[in-house]
């Protein structure tokens, strides 16, 4: 590792100062578990490091009425366990949950994972099939990014030069609606999955009718390409039309189209594209199964 | 550069001049001399370095010592008391814990930090926890069993 200089400041406002006065010498650090491995491999060599731990009110979960507010330096461990995400977000909780190990999860953190832009990630395709928005504060104040449009390419985000991304607001999964996280992990628990797809999955308030038409649909998928992907085509073809057997396999059927994965060794490229049209299949079956009974 | 560092390693307050590079492993190795702590992927995947940082499990070998200034470590050197094994130490003597030894100092803090706030964790929970540290020698069944066993013993109850 190169030898650089490490900032403690402790408000936004010195954290601006410090990233107007090094600019692109810079880098600002939440959990340090992708920076400090990228710095190891000298795949990134600032001369500043700018560490945000003590930088007051960043690590907060509130109820609000657009969603949940999540500061930018909540610990993956703290998510997946606090009672508001748990209650309100059941979802992101669970993925959490799944990203990883413990001892990771103690250290990452929610938004020093989405300005990584690591397509690997879990919950970023959470994150998107739940609407939520990243809030990127500089010192001219807010900006707020749908999550769906953070994500640039391989390892690039929108971050422009004085902004730091300080929360995340996620709403809350429709009413009545049902939603899955699947992560398929043919190696090892605490691996990146070799795809992954979040789903959420709306239907016409008739209890009575199991196949009744799906109204709204979401499918996000993870280890598929440079960014996350959003199939905005199998969720089209899915929507206003009865949740049959039929119509959920052509619908992930075109996931397919929407996937560039990266071939490595969790898979080829071709593997990965047939496992995305399985999981995504998968996920809207388990999602649709998750819909609340009456609903 | 150097920067000032203040740590409190098993309740002992350190106050160190070290690069801001310095990762947190190196620091408790080679600065303070502790090495009971061991570096084993250093990609933070493999869990040999695990030390409780304010009480919480961390990869030492993927975190910056600057960066955790003014926290209090524990480490494997940290966890006996009044002379006494943990618990946990006894475990996983008692029940073949471990082999070749170079992924016990990590597995021993991994597993004292489930019981800290899970006292009594099923045998998946110990799983769940326990999946993150790596064992080349794969005794992996004797480490499980080794939790559970000290899980048994901290909760007072008897085999």
């Amino acid at each position: 590792m190169i030898d650089f200089e490490y900032h403690h400041p402790t408000s936004l406002d010195e954290v601006f100062g410090l990233l107007d006065q090094y600019g692109e010498d810079a880098r600002v650090m939440a959990g340090g578990t992708a920076l400090v491995i990228q710095m190891k491999q000298r795949l990134v060599q600032p001369s500043h490091v700018i560490g945000l731990r003590r930088v007051a009110n960043l690590n907060t979960i509130e109820s609000t009425a657009d969603g949940v507010r999540i500061g930018a330096l909540c610990t993956q461990r703290q998510i997946q366990n606090h009672p508001i995400v748990v209650g309100e977000l059941p979802l992101l909780a669970d993925t959490f949950r799944k990203v990883a190990t413990p001892r990771i999860r103690n250290m990452a953190t929610i938004g020093g994972g989405l300005v990584n832009g690591d397509p690997n990630q879990d919950p970023p395709p959470t994150l998107i099939a739940l609407g939520a928005s990243a809030v990127m504060t500089s010192k001219n104040g807010d900006r707020v990014v749908p999550v769906e449009d953070l994500f640039i390419d391989y390892y690039e985000t929108d971050v422009q030069p004085g902004e730091v991304l300080t929360s995340v607001l996620v709403p809350q999964a429709p009413a009545g609606s049902g939603s899955v996280y699947l992560k398929f992990l043919p190696r090892t628990a605490d691996d990146y999955g070799t795809v992954s797809v979040a789903a959420v999955v709306s239907r016409e308030p008739d209890g009575s009718c199991p196949n009744g038409a799906c109204t709204d649909v979401r499918i996000v998928l993870g280890s598929v390409g440079v960014t996350p992907v959003r199939a905005t085509q199998a969720e089209d073809a899915l929507r206003g039309k009865p949740l049959t057997d039929e119509n959920i396999r052509a619908a992930a059927a075109l996931v397919k189209d929407a996937v560039d994965p990266l071939e490595d060794f969790r898979g080829s490229a071709e593997y990965k594209t047939e496992m995305a049209e399985v999981f995504a299949r998968r996920a809207i079956e388990q999602a649709m199964a998750s819909i609340p009974a009456g609903s | 550069m150097n920067q000032k560092v203040r740590l409190k390693i098993n309740g002992i307050d350190h106050e160190l001049d070290i690069p801001a590079r310095r990762l947190l492993v190196d620091c408790i190795r080679y600065d303070v001399g502790l090495t009971g702590t061991k570096e084993g992927c250093s990609v933070g995947v493999c869990g040999s370095c695990a030390v409780l940082v304010d009480g919480e499990m961390f990869a030492s070998c993927i975190t910056l010592a600057v960066a955790v200034d003014g926290s209090e470590i524990t480490t494997i050197e940290g966890i006996a008391e009044n002379g006494n094994l943990h618990p946990v130490q006894q475990a996983f003597i008692d029940h073949g814990g471990f082999q070749c030894g170079i992924c016990t100092p990590g597995q021993v803090i991994a597993a004292k930090s489930l019981l800290d706030e899970n006292p009594d964790p099923t045998e998946d929970e110990i799983k769940q926890w326990m999946m993150g540290n790596l064992c080349r020698c794969t005794g992996y069944y004797s480490i499980l069993n080794s939790v559970a066993a000290a899980a048994k013993d901290m909760s007072g109850g008897r085999e």
